[in-house]
């Protein structure tokens, strides 16, 4: 076991960037950055939890995105009707997930392979027209959030500080859950059944019921990173749920490197800056972004942690 | 009658319309085992093509075959360049790879052609309504559509089932090593297929641009019906995706025309006017939901491998 690696130094790096951000915001008066840096950290929360069932349990789930809408409405449709405290609005957006996760894996789990990636992908579109058809909350013009969560004087939300500060501790509270839920007895059946669904329900594992738990855990995760995005942008609406934002986040996840423990944040980082950037150069940033990520899957196998693990290999 | 007769029309229009694009996406997925999320982008390039050579030649008929032939070429560069590196590959790098090249040919379309949608005018002889039962006219431009659509069904049929280039087709996607041993070109085929399925996915897009208008994404809903239809087909079956297209254009069509009136039987008018297109959008969802939860590997699955 060495105690110096590259992917270990680089990922300290990042990680100490993200703790002291609101630092250099605020010293150069950079205020932008900041926002950028709060959507980029709930992002990766979201893109963290895809990854607890993509990398872990091998379940390629392509409609990820509809629980950063359910989380959200949760959120939403609360301060619509007049229900303004965080100590409800959090609750009710984690218990609405983890419901529409567990319909929907019950569901979806009796498929597999490509057939997985299709229904997951047909469920999200299915909860993107529902949200589309809510005419009493905004319907496809979606529903502004006026109020954001309060939490009685505990935290403000508004100050941009403190929110940003919160969702960091959200992102690292489920980065260590996921490290804990892998290294646990679950996680471990959860990863053989990736490897041989076969051979561990010969062993007598009932696998539907590992993953199907596994499923609702990330999918739990994910509405958290949905209620935080519905007060960061104030609005929550079906575009958050649209399949190309599925997309966005498995590419996150294969970009940092899937079934690691800090790849997806490492991929929700390196993706958004660098469409940040290159939207700063040209207008026409995709044209760049687009042959980027085909060069990436068919040279970086393993994503950014891959390649920087090729380093400490010599 | 009139309006019943007409929209069970359109309904089977758009699932022609659909199948055109399944077949193309269908082949590829059977065969050679490719996850292709930039077929929506090859629709999109045969409407913007058409458009641009229709609007040189002057000639309808003309521009659309020349659209045709570009995108056909287009197919055969993207396979050779890019996509053949990817078989044999996880699903999972097909999707992120072809997900960049959708982004790709976004951006692409709005530097050469703007970011406003261009129209494709139809020729006179195409506008007429043409009576189809005593009493009943119909557009002759989408008559048109079911004719070349259904022909170009029946050659796809025979040209996989009755030809020898279909028959190696066929017996490339049940063992790809036996063939490639039995001294075929396998390369070769695949990117004949490649090239014929981007083809049938420019014509599809071409035919459609008359109707909507052609613009950037407008690949990207098309193509998530597209996967709808072949999942719902059973991955890798024609008949499946024949079948299933023309099912998943009626419910859309269907639904669309008759389901305000229905809902407005329940609920008042203005919450049945929001409810109901999106409620017809989700049928189809629901459709292939229940038919993934019935039968797993689609209605009609191809080869039990």
């Amino acid at each position: 076991m060495k105690t110096f690696s590259v992917s270990k130094a680089f990922t300290a790096l990042v990680l100490a960037g993200l703790v002291l951000l609101p630092l250099y915001s605020s010293l150069s008066g950079n205020i932008f950055i900041l926002t950028l840096f709060t959507r980029i950290v709930i992002l990766a929360l979201a893109a963290a939890s895809l990854n607890l069932i993509m990398g872990y349990g091998g379940m390629m789930s392509f409609g990820h995105a509809a629980y950063l809408g359910v989380g959200g409405y949760a959120v939403g449709i609360l301060a619509q009707e007049g229900v303004g405290s965080g100590f409800i609005q959090f609750p009710v957006a984690l218990a609405a997930s983890a419901i529409y996760a567990l319909v929907i894996g019950a569901l979806s789990l009796r498929t597999r392979g490509v057939y997985f990636i299709m229904i997951t992908l047909a469920f999200a579109q299915m909860a993107y027209y529902v949200a589309s058809g809510l005419a009493r909350y905004g319907g496809d013009d979606g529903l502004t959030v006026y109020k954001r969560s309060d939490f009685s004087g505990l935290i403000n939300l508004s100050n941009r500080t403190q929110f940003y500060y919160l969702c960091l501790a959200c992102l690292f509270g489920v980065v260590l859950l996921i490290w804990r839920i892998g290294n646990s007895r679950f996680g471990l059946v959860v990863q053989g059944l990736r490897s041989n669904e076969q051979r561990m329900q010969a062993i007598g594992f009932p696998a539907k019921r590992y993953q199907l738990v596994c499923f609702v855990i990330s999918g739990t995760m994910c509405g958290l990173a949905g209620a935080l995005l519905a007060n960061n942008t104030d609005f929550v609406s079906p575009a958050v749920m649209y399949w190309t934002r599925s997309g966005d986040l498995m590419v996150m996840v294969i970009l940092g490197g899937m079934g690691t423990l800090f790849g997806p944040v490492m991929g929700a980082v390196v993706f958004l800056v660098l469409e940040e950037l290159l939207s700063q150069i040209t207008e026409y940033w995709a044209l760049i972004m687009g042959p980027l990520l085909l060069l990436i899957v068919l040279f970086g196998r393993g994503g950014i942690m891959g390649l920087l693990g090729r380093f400490d290999r010599g | 009658m009139l309006l019943v007769v007409e929209q069970f029309l359109n309904g089977l229009q758009f699932g022609l319309l659909l199948f055109l694009l399944a077949a193309g996406l269908t082949l590829v997925f059977g065969i050679m085992d490719l996850v292709n999320l930039a077929h929506g982008s090859l629709y999109m390039m045969g409407a913007y093509f058409a458009a641009t050579f229709v609007a040189w030649t002057g000639n309808f008929v003309l521009g659309a075959m020349l659209a045709l032939g570009a995108t056909l070429l287009l197919g055969i560069v993207l396979e050779v360049t890019a996509l053949r590196h990817l078989y044999g590959r996880d699903h999972l790098d097909h999707v992120l790879a072809t997900f960049g090249l959708i982004l790709f040919f976004n951006e692409a379309v709005r530097l050469i052609w703007g970011p406003a949608g261009l129209a494709l005018p139809l020729p006179g002889w195409l506008t007429v309504p043409v009576p189809i039962l005593p009493g009943i006219h119909y557009p002759a431009y989408r008559l048109a559509i079911i004719i070349v659509a259904l022909l170009v069904a029946l050659l796809l049929y025979l040209g996989v089932m009755r030809t020898r280039i279909g028959m190696l087709i066929r017996a490339g996607a049940s063992n790809r090593e036996m063939i490639g041993a039995l001294g075929i070109n396998i390369k070769l085929l695949y990117t004949l297929v490649f090239g014929l399925g981007a083809a049938l996915a420019g014509l599809a897009g071409l035919m459609q641009a008359p109707i909507l208008t052609v613009q950037i994404g407008m690949g990207e809903n098309i193509l998530i019906l597209a996967f709808v239809i072949i999942v719902i087909g059973g991955i890798g079956s024609i008949r499946g995706a024949f079948l299933a297209a023309i099912f998943v254009g009626m419910i859309d069509t269907l639904g669309r025309a008759f389901l305000p009136n229905l809902l407005r039987q329940v609920l008042s008018s203005t919450a049945a006017s929001t409810a109901a297109p999106a409620l017809s959008s989700m049928l189809i969802y629901l459709l292939m939901a229940i038919v993934l939860v019935v039968r797993p590997e689609g209605l009609f699955p191809a080869n039990r491998r």
